[in-house]
Parts: structure tokens; C-alpha cells; sequence
């Protein structure tokens, strides 16, 4: 099976890992009984669709800087709208189960004494609603966002500065308690998602199921984008970008779908992330977490769409594994690994294991992403 | 009529007067420095114009404010009769038919050597297009064409970074032609080529007049005897003369500023 995986693109390597994964986890936390040696608890299931939640997020940025050029320090920003997103709708599924029992309002909005929903919780009970709030509250962000940044041609280390800016700035506003989010304690104490009950072992299962597929649909999109002539253009753009204007693209209008493409790949991550860990509050707004997704991708290998689900992976399960020994290490150890990586391995871990194993069909950008 | 309410690629510049480029009275100026001053310059329509001047004569300094690179402080640009290109940025003037090569080659290195052709073709350059395009069999042709006039058939699936210098100089003249465009701009073709390679790069330019209006700035004066009819002298960002190489090489004004300096006419 190894060797067969090797003659395979790349689309269809990761696609197929994704699935043996997906399925053999699964299979070993239904199948296998507890204490057996083929187990797979729980709690590492929800690990583990945490781990790729956040690959779907490294996936999004490395769309845009791996390929575009464009390094987002903000991308969190997009990942915290859409868990917002997927967060309201599961405190409205509490119904007058909360505390204070108001089969209406949520906990946190009695407790300001709030007599009614504000305007925009309207429609957040239905579960259609959230899918289109997940889409389009970080898709609009970003459109807007990008459509002002990209025509005024604002890029670089300016563009960085902006969306980090953008991040903190929100982090402020949903610290907040009157925005109306939960303030600084966000949201959590969720209950059921579609009527299941987010605590049975079933549920979870299905969210980890999910989250696999979604990743890999996402990859194939991804790799279609880059592959097909816009992705090219993408790539140019990336290397010259004046020089794609001279050719007649309007190189911004292909940063902002890009850009706002990415931007609602992140808002799904989010919305899966937020059932398997049960809390989203404004600390994932902080311009910390999006910085850490630039790490995950330059450790990875940045301008390979599987590089960066690799470096989310490989560093977030470092990640759980030193912070249950020594917490206060961890933003040292990430540093002293990005620095490691980005002097020794500028392509990235991929790069290792792209020399020996080179896939079947290559994707132009690869080559010169570094 | 007002440009945005036009469909450039299906109108074309209006020709009708033998003209395709007006340029009257443009000066620009960086930091007070006039790279160009006070210019006129007019291009017929299929002519093969040669440009030469010596360094910092405003050459490039012309191509960027014909190609909405840069903006002049004042005159008129018009491409044919109707387009006053002041009023178009760098990708609508490009969608027009106005090509450039620039002085120093600037291909997309990471791309393929055939996929720099692809990008250049003459076509919708919408993103959506883009994103659900695929070569037609006539784009192919198109492109197996090009590839053979410019003489990297063989290397077309290799990423243009590879290129030696002058075999980028060639794929930027393919990308040129892949746009089909109606006046072409070409910046120092011959620099750093062989004697061989610039024989074919005249050839080619040559070829190219006529369907084309062809402006080529180039300080090898062998190169510019071998394929000029009409010469301009640009001097400190001024026309100082126009005409056949040798009513050019015989004035004294000329001799005095530039072909004296250079000595190698
Ligand atoms: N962006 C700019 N800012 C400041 N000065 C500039 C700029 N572009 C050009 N210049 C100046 O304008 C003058 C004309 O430059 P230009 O590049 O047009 O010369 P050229 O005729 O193409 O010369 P060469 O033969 O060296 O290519 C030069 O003195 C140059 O230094
Ligand atoms: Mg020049």
C-alpha cells in the first residue's frame, strides 16, 4: 500500500491519508475495546480533529502566503468569525437549560440584564443561519478588507502590520461585554449541536468524521486553485506583480478572491473547531494564535499545500505534549524551532521528505516558494 | 465618449489619420529632475521606429508613461485617434494592444517556459475566466508557434528560471507576441546576446513591422543600422532628430551630443 501511495499525485496522496486516517481512527475508537493496544480513546479522537482543524487553518494562509506572497497575521481573525459564528448557534441550542433558564436569551446577556436579543443574534437558533454566518462573516471581512488594501496596492510588510492590526482590534472589541458576544468569557457550556448531545462519544466521532472530509475537500480545492491558469497567475503575481499587470491582469481583483477565499476556509475551520473543544472566547482573536499559524506553515513548508497540514500537525501535537510538562516553555520552544527550521530547512519538514519521495506530478509553485 | 463605456479589445485605436501614438508636450519630472522635457513624438501605424539616445536620455522613462507606469506632470498621449492613455492604468493600456518588453528581462521564473506564453495570450483575463480556463487547440497552435519562432521549443516545459539571459530576452518577445498586440514596445532587445542571437532578434522585429507598429530602443548602433527605417534621437528628454540612419549620423547636432560621446557609430 506504501509503495502505491508513493506513484500518486500529491492531491491524491493527502486525500488518501485523510481517508485511511480518518477511517482507521474511527474504526479503532468503535471496534477496539478499551485497554486493548489498537484503542483509540476519546479524547486523543478529539485531539486529533482538533489538530485538523487547525491544518485547515494552515491550509487557508499558506493558500495566500505560500502561493501569493501575501502573509497574513491575521488569519486568526477569520478562524475566531467563523467559531463565533458556529458559537452563538450552539448557545442558542442551550435554550432554558442555561443557569438562569431563559429559554431565550443566553446566560451571559440575562446576566447584563438584556431584555431581548440584539438585532444581530436574529435567525442564530437556525442551524442554515450559521452555515451562512461561518461563510460569509470572515468572507465579507476579508473581501472588504482585501478589495481596500489590494487596489490602494498596499503590501508587504505594511499589508502584515494591517491585518495584524485588524486582529487586535477585533480581540478588543469582543473583549467587550456590550458587543454582545460573550465578552471576555466567550461562549461555552454548550450543549447539543442538531438535537446530539456534543458530550456523547457518537457525536464526536461524527464531528472528527467531518472534519476529515471537509480538509479534504478543501485540499482539492486548494489544488485546483493552484494548479488550474488562476492559480499561475497567483504564482506570478507572487514573483512580479507588476509585471502581471502589464500583461493585462488586474492583479488585485485575484489577490482579494484569493484572499477572501482563504479567509472563509478559516471561518470553517473555526466552526468545527469550536463543538470539539466547547469554548470559544476572544483570546483566539489574539495576534499571538495568528502568528502561530505562520509558524505552523514556514515549519511545515510554505508553498506546499500539504507542507503546511503537516507543520499544523507535527507543531500542535509538540505543542499539547510540552505544555503538559512545562507550560511556560512552549512560546520558547516554538521560537527556537522556527528559527531551527527556517536556517536549516528552508523548505520546510517537506522538504525532507520531498527529495526522497518526489510526487508524480508537481505543482509549479513548489519549485520556488522558498 | 468616455473610455470606460468602450470595449477596447474589440475596437482598436482608430488609425484612420496613419497614426497609432500621439505624444505632445510631455514632460516628467523626478525630484525636479526633467527625465522628459517638453517631448513630442509621433508613431505611424505599421512602422518599426528605433529610439536611441544616450544613458539617461528618458528612453524608459517614454515606455513607462506610454505603458500608465508613470504619470507625466503634463502633455497628451493618444493611441490612435481615440484613447487618451492618461486616462488607463498599466493592465487596461495592456488590454488595448500596447506590449512591452521591458529593459531588464522580467519573465515569471517560477512558472514553465510555456505557461509564461499561456499567461501573455490575447484573451479574457478575468479571474473567473481564469479559474475554469483550458487551452483551446487553436491557443495550443498558438503557443507550439511561438514557441518555434523564439526558438525554445525544446525547453518549453522548463521553468523560465532556468533560461540563460538571453533566452529570457526571447521569451519576453514570445510573450509580446502572444498578446497580439498593435504596438510593441521592446527595451534593449539585444542586450547581452551573441552576434548570432542578435541576427535573429532583427530578423524577427523586422518580421514583425508592419502588422505591428514596433518601437525599439537600443544602444547597439550596428543593431539599430541593421533593422531601422526612421531613427529619433532622444537628448535630455527631448527629440533632438528624426530621420533616416544616415541623415542621422550626418547631423551636427547629433554628432556633438551623442555619437560623439559614444564613438562607436
Ligand atoms: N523613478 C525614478 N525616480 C527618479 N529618477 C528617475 C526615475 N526613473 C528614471 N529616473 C531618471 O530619469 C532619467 C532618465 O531615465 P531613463 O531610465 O528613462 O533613461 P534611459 O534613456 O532609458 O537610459 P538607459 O540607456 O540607461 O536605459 C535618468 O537620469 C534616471 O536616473
Ligand atoms: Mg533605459
Amino acid at each position: 500500500m506504501l509503495a502505491k501511495l508513493m506513484r500518486l499525485s500529491s492531491v491524491q496522496r493527502v486525500v488518501s491519508i485523510l481517508a485511511i486516517v480518518g477511517i482507521y481512527v474511527i474504526l479503532a475508537n468503535t471496534l477496539f475495546p478499551e485497554g486493548s493496544f489498537f484503542h483509540v480513546s476519546s479524547y486523543s479522537v478529539n485531539l486529533l480533529g482538533k489538530y485538523l482543524c487547525y491544518a485547515l487553518l494552515a491550509l487557508a494562509l499558506d493558500l495566500v502566503w505560500g502561493y501569493c506572497g501575501i502573509l497574513s497575521l491575521g488569519h486568526g481573525a477569520f478562524f475566531a468569525l467563523g467559531g463565533y459564528a458556529m458559537g452563538m448557534y450552539l448557545m442558542r441550542q442551550i435554550g432554558d437549560r442555561g443557569v438562569y433558564g431563559n429559554p431565550e436569551l443566553p446566560d451571559f446577556m440575562v446576566f447584563l440584564n438584556w431584555d431581548s436579543l440584539p438585532w444581530f443574534w436574529q435567525g442564530s437558533d437556525s442551524f442554515v443561519w450559521m452555515i451562512a454566518m461561518v461563510v460569509l462573516a470572515p468572507g465579507l471581512l476579508a473581501y472588504v478588507f482585501g478589495a481596500m488594501a489590494f487596489r490602494s496596492r498596499v503590501s508587504g510588510v505594511y499589508l502584515s502590520i494591517m491585518t495584524q492590526a485588524m486582529t487586535y482590534a477585533l480581540m478588543l472589541a469582543f473583549f467587550r461585554n456590550e458587543m454582545g458576544f460573550g465578552g471576555n468569557n466567550g461562549m461555552t457550556d454548550f450543549k447539543d449541536i442538531l438535537g446530539f448531545s456534543l458530550q456523547s462519544d457518537t457525536t464526536r466521532l461524527v464531528l472528527f468524521g467531518l472534519t476529515v472530509v471537509i480538509l479534504a475537500a478543501a485540499y482539492y480545492l486548494c489544488d485546483r486553485i493552484v494548479t488550474c491558469k488562476a492559480g499561475k497567475i497567483i504564482t506570478a503575481i507572487r514573483d512580479s506583480e507588476s509585471r502581471v499587470r502589464f500583461v493585462g491582469y488586474n492583479s488585485a481583483s485575484y489577490k482579494v478572491f484569493l484572499f477572501t477565499f482563504s479567509a472563509v476556509l478559516a471561518g470553517i475551520a473555526g466552526a468545527l473547531y469550536v463543538p470539539q473543544v466547547g469554548i470559544i472566547n476572544p483570546g483566539e482573536f489574539s495576534p499571538i494564535n495568528s502568528i502561530e499559524i505562520v509558524i505552523w506553515v514556514a515549519i511545515g513548508g510554505r508553498g506546499t499545500l500539504y507542507g503546511a497540514i503537516i507543520g499544523a500537525v507535527v507543531v500542535s501535537f509538540a505543542k499539547t505534549r510540552l505544555t503538559g510538562i512545562m507550560p511556560e516553555a512552549w512560546l520558547f520552544a516554538l521560537g527556537g524551532l522556527f528559527v531551527l527550521v527556517t536556517l536549516l530547512l528552508p523548505k520546510g519538514l517537506v522538504g525532507l521528505f520531498d527529495k526522497r519521495f518526489p510526487a508524480k506530478k508537481n505543482t509549479t509553485a513548489q519549485e520556488n516558494a522558498a | 465618449m468616455r473610455p470606460a463605456m468602450m470595449t477596447p479589445e474589440q475596437t482598436g485605436p482608430d488609425t484612420r489619420h496613419g497614426m497609432i501614438l500621439y505624444m505632445e508636450n510631455v514632460s516628467v519630472s523626478f525630484d525636479g529632475f526633467k527625465a522628459l522635457n517638453d517631448l513630442n513624438l509621433y508613431i505611424k501605424e505599421g512602422e518599426l521606429r528605433c529610439l536611441i539616445g544616450a544613458n539617461g536620455a528618458g528612453k524608459t522613462t517614454l515606455m513607462d508613461v506610454i505603458t500608465g507606469k508613470t504619470r507625466p506632470d503634463t502633455g497628451t498621449v493618444s493611441y490612435g485617434q481615440q484613447f487618451n492613455l492618461l486616462q488607463h492604468n498599466e493592465e487596461q493600456i495592456s488590454r488595448l494592444g500596447i506590449g512591452r518588453k521591458f529593459q531588464k528581462p522580467t519573465v515569471f521564473e517560477a512558472l514553465s517556459v510555456k505557461d509564461n506564453l499561456y499567461l501573455s495570450l490575447k484573451m479574457d483575463k478575468g479571474i473567473w475566466t481564469s479559474l475554469w480556463h483550458n487551452l483551446s487547440g487553436e491557443q495550443k497552435d498558438d503557443i507550439d508557434r511561438i514557441l518555434h519562432t523564439i526558438g525554445l521549443t525544446e525547453h518549453r516545459d522548463r521553468p523560465a528560471s532556468v533560461l540563460s539571459h538571453g533566452q529570457k530576452q526571447w521569451l519576453e518577445i514570445g510573450m509580446l507576441l502572444a498578446a497580439k498586440p498593435k504596438l510593441l514596445l521592446v527595451d534593449e532587445p539585444v542586450a547581452g546576446m551573441t552576434v548570432s542571437e542578435a541576427e535573429r532578434t532583427a530578423e524577427l522585429l523586422t518580421s514583425l513591422a508592419g502588422e505591428h507598429s514596433v518601437v525599439v530602443v537600443e544602444h547597439d548602433m550596428g543593431f539599430v543600422r541593421s533593422i531601422a527605417r526612421t531613427v529619433t534621437v532622444l537628448h535630455q528628454g527631448s527629440v533632438l532628430a528624426e530621420g533616416t540612419m544616415d541623415a542621422i549620423q550626418s547631423d551636427p547636432e547629433v554628432k556633438k551630443v551623442y555619437l560623439g560621446e559614444e564613438g562607436n557609430a
